[in-house]
């Protein structure tokens, strides 16, 4: 305790999710940047609150969902006009109309496999080991408890006064996590 | 806690419409009630007993598929002209069960309604199961499914690739980017309550379990907001997908050449059928489970009614097609179109289709009355009907269209044989085993989501007490 940077962060636990939503934006007032908060279901403005604005993932969707347009189209095309031309009635060998259902079904698929895998690696999930689940009571963050995490790298933290910020807020508790 | 009536106004605005979930539950409540079905020592007697009912039709399908493998797919009823029998009837008739589970979890997210909330999750596990059952049959009548890869566009010997023109490869990649997204969307969803089963389970083997499916998900809020992105684009993905599946299986009959089959109502026609069936098979296993565990606080009257519109909705469009494909029969002068109509209706296979139209037209009007719509037992019954009414359909727009056909010398009669029943019911068995090894295994109503709508969640309440706090510092 006597020395600061050993520890991951202060925990602070609240029972509401108005309470959560309060002190996040009072704690972003105060100027700490590096903090998260956690809750059983996604708290609406929450994000904002912590300063997160925007997500990449939408454009990866939207690149992937493109390169599954194009590889579904170019495969068809490239399989039956190109590598293998078979010509079934006369009808021409580039015959698109029939390409689109396949290229549509490789869209979507493409499209919702970076949705997925955007979703982990932005999150940078899976992580088994993460130094909230240090504190006993934090497995109440997935049922019914709302916590509000400011981390020791934080310029501004500094145990006594973070955790003398963090009372203001009228937490239930507050806990130190370890790292 | 003494505003909160005032929420509850808010939520719903018209007041007559009743609550989505009974009053009375908090964050810690919903979570305990659906965790606790997953999670408690010993199993439910009727449970064990589903699952032998189940299981011991899976033995069946094993020893009918054994036997097929062996002997070859000629032990089922198939012949000239009739090639497609049972297993392309079964196929669609699964697969288009399967369409009411991404229905509800992605077309009803994107529409706002609410109720969808508690059967989202067990409808989703239907569709992976009914998919699965579906996939079975195609595979089980290409008489050698070991080479099923041979469909895909793969380098290979032969120096050939799949006939990209055909629906029947385009039926590979729809059912399989189904199946695949509706995995994915189906444990986007988990994960958050994999999470919460991690952290209440007791025994050491749940929490790595339960903690290996959750993947360290900690409910931080950065998480939160890509997984609300993520989630709702995957509903938007979804939703064209589930409306092309059923779309490029009604191809594989309206791109064909066949009386009865060549026909453009098909894709619409088929896809109101899909949802029709499918929700169904929703209430079929909801009005039981809801009984058995206790859940009528979140599957509540309203969500059964609301299904029972839609059920008399695309039973409608469905009744729709009929009158149309008679009609066209009629209106288009050719003279086959016209003799297949009267060969439906009047032919060998005459019971199967007035047996359809009295199961899929007649019976569902009665779920215009409210009285209907609110009693139980009547939707179970309705729904059941509705089921054997569109396993019906698929049988005679297959049967009656490919036994008589162009030339009455080619023509011929189909009936199944053991080895057909054996399979179909065999389907049935693995379907209901699933999803009895689901209801134990993981939670049936999704809890993150149900959490949402409970009224302490409601963020204007949020907003009240932010003001006096931000004041603090």
């Amino acid at each position: 305790m006597s020395n600061p940077p050993t520890i991951y962060g202060l925990l602070a636990e609240f029972e509401k999710p108005a309470e959560l939503l309060a002190a996040t934006r009072a704690a972003r007032t105060a100027g700490y940047q590096k903090m998260d908060a956690y809750s059983p279901y996604p708290i609406e403005g929450l994000a904002e609150a912590l300063g997160f604005h925007r997500t990449r993932l939408p454009l990866m969707i939207l690149v992937g969902g493109i390169i599954g347009c194009l590889g579904g189209f170019a495969l068809q095309y490239w399989c039956a006009a190109v590598n293998y031309p078979v010509n079934v009635g006369g009808r021409p060998l580039n015959s698109w109309p029939l390409f689109i259902p396949i290229t549509f079904e490789l869209t979507v698929l493409c499209a919702a496999l970076s949705a997925v895998i955007g979703l982990f690696a932005l999150n940078r999930l899976p992580m088994p080991y993460h130094p909230v689940f240090n504190v006993r009571r934090f497995a109440l963050a997935t049922r019914d408890r709302f916590f509000l995490c400011i981390e020791a790298t934080d310029p501004n933290f500094d145990l006594t006064a973070t955790r003398q910020f963090l009372d203001g807020l009228k937490p239930k508790q507050i806990e130190e996590v370890l790292p | 806690m003494s505003d909160q009536p005032l929420h509850n106004t808010a939520q719903f605005s018209t007041p007559a419409e009743p609550p989505l979930i009974e009053p009375g539950y908090t964050f810690a409540s919903v979570t305990d009630k659906i965790s606790v079905i997953v999670l408690r020592k010993g199993t439910p007697r009727g449970w064990w007993v589903g699952l032998l009912i189940s299981f011991s039709l899976v033995s069946l399908l094993l020893y009918a598929v054994s036997y097929l493998l062996i002997a070859g797919v000629g032990i089922w009823g198939i012949n000239i002209p009739v090639g497609w029998g049972f297993a392309i009837t079964n196929f669609v008739w699964w697969i288009g069960i399967g369409h009411a589970g991404t229905l509800i979890s992605a077309i009803l997210l994107l529409l706002h309604q609410e109720w969808r909330t508690s059967i989202n999750r067990f409808a989703e596990a239907m569709t992976l199961f009914a998919v699965a059952c579906a996939g079975l049959f195609p595979l089980l009548h290409m008489g050698r499914p070991w080479f099923f890869y041979w469909m895909f566009p793969y380098p290979n010997t032969m120096k050939i690739w799949p006939q990209f023109r055909s629906p029947l490869i385009w039926d590979v990649f729809a059912v399989s980017t189904y199946f695949t997204v509706s995995l994915l969307f189906w444990y986007v969803g988990l994960v958050p309550d994999m999470a919460t089963l991690r952290d209440r389970s007791a025994s050491r083997f749940g929490r790595i379990a339960y903690g290996v499916l959750a993947m360290g998900w900690r409910g931080s809020a950065y998480h939160w907001r890509r997984y609300e992105v993520a989630y709702l684009i995957l509903a938007g993905l979804a939703t064209p997908l589930v409306v092309s599946v059923h779309t490029v299986v009604s191809f594989d009959f309206a791109v064909a050449n066949v009386p009865g089959w060549h026909s453009t109502i098909f894709p619409p026609y088929f896809v109101a059928g899909a949802i029709y069936s499918g929700f169904a098979m929703v209430l079929i296993l909801a009005i039981p489970l809801r009984a058995f565990y206790g859940l009528e606080d979140f599957i509540t009257q309203r969500h059964l009614e609301n299904m029972g519109k839609i059920m008399l909705a695309t039973g409608l469009i469905v009744g729709y097609g009929y009158f149309m494909e008679a009609f066209m029969a009629w209106y288009g002068g050719n003279q086959y179109d016209l003799y297949m109509a009267i060969n439906r209706a009047l032919g060998p296979y005459w019971p199967a289709y007035w047996a359809l139209l009295a199961c899929n037209v007649v019976a569902p009007q009665v779920l215009w009355f409210k009285r209907a719509r609110s009693h139980v037992a009547v939707l179970f019954v309705v729904a059941c009907i509705v089921l054997v009414g569109m396993w019906l359909e698929r049988f005679v727009i297959i049967v009656t269209s490919l036994h008589r056909d162009y030339l009455p010398s080619s023509w011929g009669m189909y009936s199944p044989t053991f080895w057909d029943w054996a399979t179909f019911l065999g389907s049935i068995g693995l379907f209901f085993s699933l999803l009895f090894l689901f209801v134990r295994f993981l939670p049936m109503i999704s809890i993150s989501e149900m959490r949402t709508l409970l009224p302490d969640a409601n963020a204007e309440q949020a907003a009240e007490i932010k003001s006096d706090l931000t004041k603090l510092p």
